[in-house]
């Protein structure tokens, strides 16, 4: 009801005790395509959808590598992370330069989550309309990270950000438990298929989706294409049922497959892949 | 009344020797690995050569903390390089940001006497050669430092180019194969090792080619 009288700018509070310009970049965050990312004990994945406004465009750049140990995922103002990612370099390369050491991940959510939190307190600025999944290895071992607009930051084992990424979040969410001991193939398999829960239909291939790792003896890099293309090949993911875990594997996976518009080959390997690799989405 | 002059100096020279060699599609670097002040030896196994960039080696003798920090400095903005461009800096992009980052302290230089060395965008070897505060120039090949003055005229002696005002104009790059510029070189240290106090120990050097980067060591006399 008050609405629109508190949200002129982001210095004043709503009775609500709320800041309604610093909400209004969160649902900036919520436009901006979805972002993903898994941790293991040793290994961060980052997945995003990219989606180019039109078949003329090349796709947004939604991943940035920040140092050997740290990347960055970003949904909402693409532009707003760009500049936010060229902060983080520059921190990481300055406190290289100090202390001749990696900068913990932990420090530079901080600092980032500082910076945020300066906009929702000056007249004169606007929030950050971006959310960054910051993925990093350090001594404590493997991290991710969300920061918010509103300056707030939370580590996760797994999140999602951006449009429909509910869908993802809710995958993860039935898979998270197993992620700390996943292995690093396994962490990037889940990844794709959180991705391709926030398709919603559309069919997953490298074009629409980015891949990014960073592990134990694995600096931050982005997956090429081709790479990215086979394994989603390998792990031939099947259209998966929105039905109940306890439903049969063969059942599932041959109802899948009849569903699935490649047809009987597609369905045929994929039981296949199913078996083999004992991986299947079915599995609990 | 005479002017008041300071009591310390904010600079000491470390010592030791430099060279660089340009090659048709190699580059080899080298420099003696002690460090000295006075007439003591602070360390007999410290290295004077930095990677910069993946075709593109630094070496440099004179004031060790200067040239610590100016590898630093170059480190850190070849990384803000990467970020922006997606690849690595050419050598002859490092040898004009060298220049650039020590004129920036033409008031209070870098006490460094460098050698940049490396491979062109062609693939053939390219070396560069610097004063303190940023003067540079491409040439066949080169030496710094103490014993600069020793080696230098040897290697005019073994490898001048022509003169640039022969026509048809000839390459800059020397005529020598990997393996005798690598010989050269270690008789080069040899030789000044002789003469100049503060060169010896070890000589290091690393051989800058298509197969990427190789490193080697020879000893030195010690005295």
């Amino acid at each position: 009801m008050f609405r629109n009288q508190y949200d002129t700018d982001v210095t004043t509070w709503s009775p609500a005790g709320r800041l309604f310009q610093v909400e209004y970049a969160m649902e900036a965050v919520k436009q901006g395509s979805a972002a993903i990312g898994l941790r293991s004990k040793t290994h961060v994945v980052l997945a995003c959808v990219n989606k180019a406004n039109s078949e003329l465009s090349s796709h947004q750049k939604k991943i940035f590598k920040v140092d050997d140990h740290i990347g960055v995922a970003i949904a909402g103002l693409t532009a707003d992370g760009r500049v936010l990612s060229r902060y983080m370099r520059s921190e990481c390369i300055n406190y290289n330069y100090t202390y001749e050491s990696p900068l913990p991940v932990g420090r530079l959510v901080v600092q980032l989550a500082d910076k945020a939190q300066v906009c929702t307190q000056r007249s004169w600025k606007r929030p950050y309309g971006v959310g960054l999944l910051v993925a990093g290895l350090d001594e404590s071992g493997a991290h991710l990270y969300y920061n918010c607009p509103s300056g707030n930051y939370f580590e996760y084992q797994a999140f999602a950000i951006g449009s429909r990424s509910q869908a993802a979040k809710t995958y993860l969410e039935r898979k998270f438990n197993n992620f700390t001991a996943s292995s690093r193939e396994d962490l990037i398999k889940d990844a794709l298929i959180a991705a391709r829960e926030s398709l919603q239909g559309e069919k997953l291939t490298s074009s629409v989706c980015t891949i990014a790792v960073v592990g134990v003896g694995e600096p931050f890099h982005i997956l090429d294409q081709e790479t990215v293309q086979q394994l989603i090949d390998t792990f031939e993911i099947v259209r998966e049922e929105e039905t109940a875990p306890a439903e049969p594997e063969a059942a599932a996976e041959q109802d899948a497959a009849t569903e699935q518009a490649s047809g009987a080959d597609q369905g045929g390997a994929g039981n296949q892949g199913g078996a083999d690799q004992g991986g299947s989405p079915m599995d609990i | 009344m005479t002017k008041q002059h300071a009591n310390w100096s904010p600079y000491d020279n470390n010592g030791g020797s430099c060279v660089a060699i340009a090659g048709s599609d190699y580059c080899v670097i080298a420099a003696d690995t002690r460090m000295s002040t006075g007439y003591n030896i602070l360390t007999r196994d410290y290295s004077k050569i930095s990677h910069l960039a993946e075709k593109c080696v630094m070496a440099s003798s004179g004031f060790q903390a200067d040239v610590k920090a100016l590898q630093k400095v170059l480190s850190a903005r070849h990384l803000t390089y990467q970020h922006q461009h997606n690849k690595q800096m050419s050598c002859p992009a490092m040898a004009q940001l060298l220049s650039n980052t020590l004129y920036y302290k033409r008031f209070f230089p870098y006490y460094s006497f460098n050698v940049l060395g490396g491979l062109d965008s062609e693939g053939k070897g390219c070396v560069f050669t610097y004063d303190a505060v940023g003067s540079y120039e491409r040439v066949g090949y080169s030496s710094q430092g103490s014993g600069s003055t020793l080696i230098m005229p040897f290697l005019d002696n073994q490898l001048k180019s022509p003169s640039p005002l022969l026509l048809p104009a000839q390459d800059a790059v020397t005529p020598l194969s990997e393996a005798e510029a690598v010989d050269l070189v270690k008789t080069v240290f040899a030789s000044a090792t002789e003469r100049d106090i503060y060169t010896g120990d070890k000589v290091e050097i690393v051989i800058l080619n298509a197969g990427g980067i190789h490193r080697e060591f020879m000893d030195l006399r010690k005295d």
